[in-house]
């Protein structure tokens, strides 16, 4: 940190003052305003520093790309343009990155998609770029409306993932996130995600920091790799591939790099649980009926249990902050006196159901719904008819009320 | 998390894991760690000197933010480099032991055509270590992520010991591992291991 505390005091060209991130982050008044989601995220990247800021269009992430437009025109970001397609801008984002700078992107659905073998490249050449993805359907027929799917295609890149619930969650993590992707023992990509629409063209209040304060800038002289140095991997990789020769040393090469950026991932638990105080929340945890849930499914879920708990039944939490790392040990420890694990989730494939089962013994507790998909709301009816047909108890199906 | 793996000389795996996905944790500052073991850093220093007093051929591998002088920091940090050197190479006993000063100048991938006495590469560094017989080694100004590529590639398939001496935040992959290197800290090893001479049993 050394280089990054010798700004500390200073003043930006907007008469932004660098500023201790801890105390920005905890000890600063806050100032409780009212925004959408795509609204934050400008105020969060009007406070990081942000060298570059590069995005295409693409509902429901453009307004917050066209936002940060008008950072870059206030001069809060170095620089800012439109890529030819979302492949190029996560391109143009390495090679920012490569060269030094903080570097911010925002994509979403089928954008996400597209551009997706840059993500485990990213990880690969250990670029802490940050890119908020605001979910939306992926497949065909074309829905522009929330859903998670592409968040599980995320969690194998070898980047950081992060799911939030809500708007608040999206400014802090936005700011915490670089602390976190930019410590040199970490020095990965961070997805930063959230369920599309309903965080980010939702109103909330959020406790904002103050204007004036913002991150130290990126010191690139901490990175784990060299600076874009065109002879040396991971740069060289581009070009000259070595390990595509084939022997043993270089397939050997190869599976140590891979190993080495899952470790990377390992490492950031330590910096993640400081910050964001734990890779969980949990309420009630030593209930017999347990809902664990990330992203907007977690507060579908409270309104559940708040309805469940007027009946006299009473259900715990357990809401999961971070998919990489995966909070594995966490989940072990919440719910080791559950006797129903129940996993909402916004997409058809129900991977966050897949992960817990992975991660829990006796992993028949776990109950892998109820599942919406393609835009489809959840109401928290259908998650309180879900426990109750747990644990045998007769109800009614919502869509039978027409 | 805790962990019942511990960082030990190799040959340990075809493929062995990387020591953070086994739970082993990076110290905090004034702390390192032996065997991922978290110490207090004083137990760590010792601990080095140790190593370097009893083995065959006692290497430090130098990288390139040491080698160049590229600000005022990596020059004295050089000069501590060298000094540590010849302290160990006054040490240590010259009939049956070798200390060796071996860099790593880049990362470029020159596999087949390293030459392993003259220098280190983090894409194939067992070669070096094979080669010389280097069975405990100290890495120093080598990028964070190159390091660990080395010295989980020495553990995979060498018997070495190695030792990290990590300008941030330290190495799991390292068998010992300092962190926040300065000049002054590669001093205190130094004197260490000038400490230590004649109470360490020399190698077999």
């Amino acid at each position: 940190m050394a280089t990054q505390a010798s700004f500390i005091g200073q003043k930006n060209k907007k008469d932004q003052v660098y500023t201790d991130p801890w105390k920005m982050m905890h000890e600063a008044p806050r100032t409780p305003s009212f925004f959408t989601g795509s609204e934050i995220i400008k105020e969060a990247v009007r406070r990081a520093s942000c060298d570059l800021m590069i995005a295409y269009p693409i509902t429901p992430q453009s307004e917050a790309a066209a936002l940060c437009g008008e950072l870059f025109a206030e001069g809060y970001i170095g620089d800012y343009f439109r890529g030819e397609s979302e492949f190029a801008v996560m391109s143009q984002c390495a090679g920012a990155a490569f060269g030094g700078a903080r570097v911010f992107t925002t994509t979403a659905g089928p954008g996400t998609m597209r551009a997706m073998e840059n993500f485990p490249m990213w990880a690969g050449a250990r670029l802490p770029i940050q890119m908020i993805v605001t979910c939306r359907g992926i497949n065909s027929p074309l829905s522009i409306q929330p859903d998670t799917l592409e968040i599980s295609y995320l969690m194998q890149t070898g980047m950081l993932v992060w799911h939030a619930e809500t708007a608040q969650d999206f400014y802090d993590w936005i700011l915490m996130g670089y602390m976190v992707s930019e410590e040199p023992d970490v020095h990965l990509p961070l997805a930063l995600c959230c369920d599309g629409f309903f965080v980010t063209h939702t109103k909330d209040m959020v406790d904002l920091t103050p204007v004036d304060m913002c991150l130290p800038p990126y010191d690139p002289y901490r990175s784990p790799v060299p600076c874009m140095d065109m002879e040396c991997p991971p740069v060289r990789m581009m070009r000259d591939p070595f390990v595509m020769k084939s022997n043993y040393i270089s397939y050997a090469t190869h599976a140590s790099w891979q190993q080495e950026v899952w470790a990377a991932v390992e490492r950031s638990r330590k910096h993640t649980i400081r910050w964001m105080n734990g890779l969980i929340d949990t309420e009630n945890a030593d209930a017999d009926v347990l809902v664990v849930a990330s992203g907007t499914a977690v507060s579908q879920s409270r309104e559940a249990i708040a309805m469940l708990e007027d009946e006299g039944i009473r259900v715990g939490l357990v809401k999961i902050k971070t998919l990489r790392p995966w909070p594995g040990e966490e989940i072990r420890e919440a719910t080791k006196h559950a006797k129903h694990i129940v996993i909402p989730e916004f997409n058809v494939a129900g991977w966050l159901a897949r992960e817990v089962r992975a991660t829990v013994p006796n992993n028949e507790r776990v109950h892998a719904g109820p599942h919406v998909c393609g835009g489809m709301t959840m109401p928290p009816e259908i998650i309180t008819s879900e426990i109750k047909d747990l644990l045998g108890m007769k109800t009614e199906t919502l869509a039978a009320r027409g | 998390m805790t962990t019942s793996y511990k960082v030990m000389p190799g040959p340990e795996h075809f493929l062995p894991p990387s020591a953070s996905s086994m739970g082993v944790r990076l110290p905090d500052p004034g702390q390192a760690h032996i065997h991922g073991t978290i110490v207090p850093e004083e137990e760590a220093m010792e601990q080095a000197a140790r190593q370097f007093l009893s083995a065959k051929v006692p290497t430090i591998f130098p990288g390139p933010l040491v080698l160049w002088a590229w600000n005022e920091k990596a020059a004295k940090k050089a000069k501590a480099i060298r000094h540590l050197y010849e302290t160990i190479k006054e040490c240590v006993d010259s009939k049956i032991q070798q200390a060796m000063l071996i860099p790593m100048p880049d990362y470029r991938p020159k596999y087949p055509k390293i030459n392993p006495e003259v220098e280190i590469n983090p894409n194939h560094p067992n070669l070096t270590i094979w080669h010389n017989k280097i069975d405990a080694c100290m890495f120093v100004g080598v990028h964070c992520h190159q390091a660990n590529l080395s010295l989980k590639i020495i553990r995979g398939g060498t018997s070495c010991y190695t030792v990290a001496m990590c300008a941030q935040a330290g190495h799991e992959d390292a068998m010992l591992s300092f962190r926040d290197a300065t000049a002054e800290k590669i001093d205190r090893l130094a004197d260490w291991v000038k400490k230590l001479k004649g109470s360490v049993p020399p190698p077999d």
